[in-house]
């Protein structure tokens, strides 16, 4: 009865680390604004000539981007 | 919210080098560090493409993964930066990068590796924006001036989009629906030379190799 219990106790353990080695673990890290080591960065819109206007700062970026389309250009 | 990328329509790149011109001039970059440069695939056979190639500020970037002193962060933007005052000079993310995108100047008779540095999507870095500092330690900020990168902004034939991703996905769609060609110029068919892709070459001793799994050879044969 004991033998047959360390048996069971035994295979229990085995299939346990046998199956640990399926185990994964996330390979991707989340990083956060700010959480590095470094010194903190400010975003791209904070002063001048935008001052903290970020929709200003938008509108600005997305006509640029824009002006990459010539096709856009051609229609005006 | 923003995610800056950059995006090479290889069917207009002429290897002007003018992105690599810009991107020097820009930010004052020293001998032997090319933030930029433009690379050519099946350089001098018919077909043959170009595409100018620089840091892509993934998403989910190696180079932070593996940086031993965490100096890389990313701003709202998407955009991949680092600080040079942490950076040890080690090159884990020279090596993780699979675009080569880390520069590192040598300097001295025995090539003693300095700060890595890199293409900061002309976003600067930590110091403060538009400052004396950053500008020698990253460049110039032009994204602060609500501008987009140099390189982007010079391109002659317009091959290099720069700016959020949406928008310029869109306009590389635009430009696609336009000419009617060149949508398969980026894929599998490119990358491994599927038999009637853009860059096939045909393969020795005529066996076609199988196509990709998942994917269908792509219409159009090579241009030149």
């Amino acid at each position: 009865m004991l033998a047959r219990k360390s048996l069971f106790v035994i295979g229990a353990a085995t299939l346990a680390l046998a199956l640990a080695g399926c185990g994964e673990r996330p390979q991707v890290i989340n990083y956060k604004q700010g959480k590095y080591q470094g010194k903190p960065d400010t975003p791209a819109f904070t002063n001048a000539p935008f001052n903290g206007n970020k929709q200003q700062w938008d509108n600005a970026i997305d006509t640029r981007a824009q002006e990459q389309n010539e096709y856009v250009r051609l229609r005006d | 919210m923003a995610r800056m990328k950059f995006l090479c329509d290889a069917e207009r790149c002429i290897e002007c080098n003018s992105c690599v011109t810009a991107c020097k001039q820009e930010h004052d970059i020293p001998w032997g560090v090319n933030r930029r440069r433009v690379v050519t695939l099946n350089d001098g056979v018919p077909g043959e493409r170009s595409i100018s190639v620089a840091c892509m500020h993934c998403s989910d970037a190696p180079c932070m993964a593996v940086c031993p002193v965490d100096c890389f962060y990313k701003t709202e933007e998407g955009v991949v930066l680092h600080d040079k005052d942490l950076c040890i000079g080690c090159g884990y993310c020279f090596y993780a990068c699979p675009f080569g995108a880390p520069q590192f100047p040598q300097t001295g008779a025995f090539g003693v590796r300095g700060k890595m540095d890199k293409c900061t999507f002309c976003a600067g870095g930590p110091e403060p924006d538009r400052s004396n500092a950053e500008f020698v330690k990253y460049g110039r900020n032009r994204l602060a001036e609500g501008k987009l990168p140099a390189c982007a902004e010079m391109c002659s034939t317009k091959a290099l989009l720069g700016g959020d991703g949406e928008v310029i996905a869109n306009i590389y769609r635009d430009r696609v629906t336009h000419r009617g060609k060149g949508g398969e110029v980026w894929g599998w068919a490119t990358a491994y030379k599927v038999p009637g892709g853009a860059g096939a070459t045909p393969p020795p001793g005529g066996a076609a190799p199988p196509p990709a799994p998942g994917t269908a050879p792509a219409a159009g044969g090579t241009k030149s």
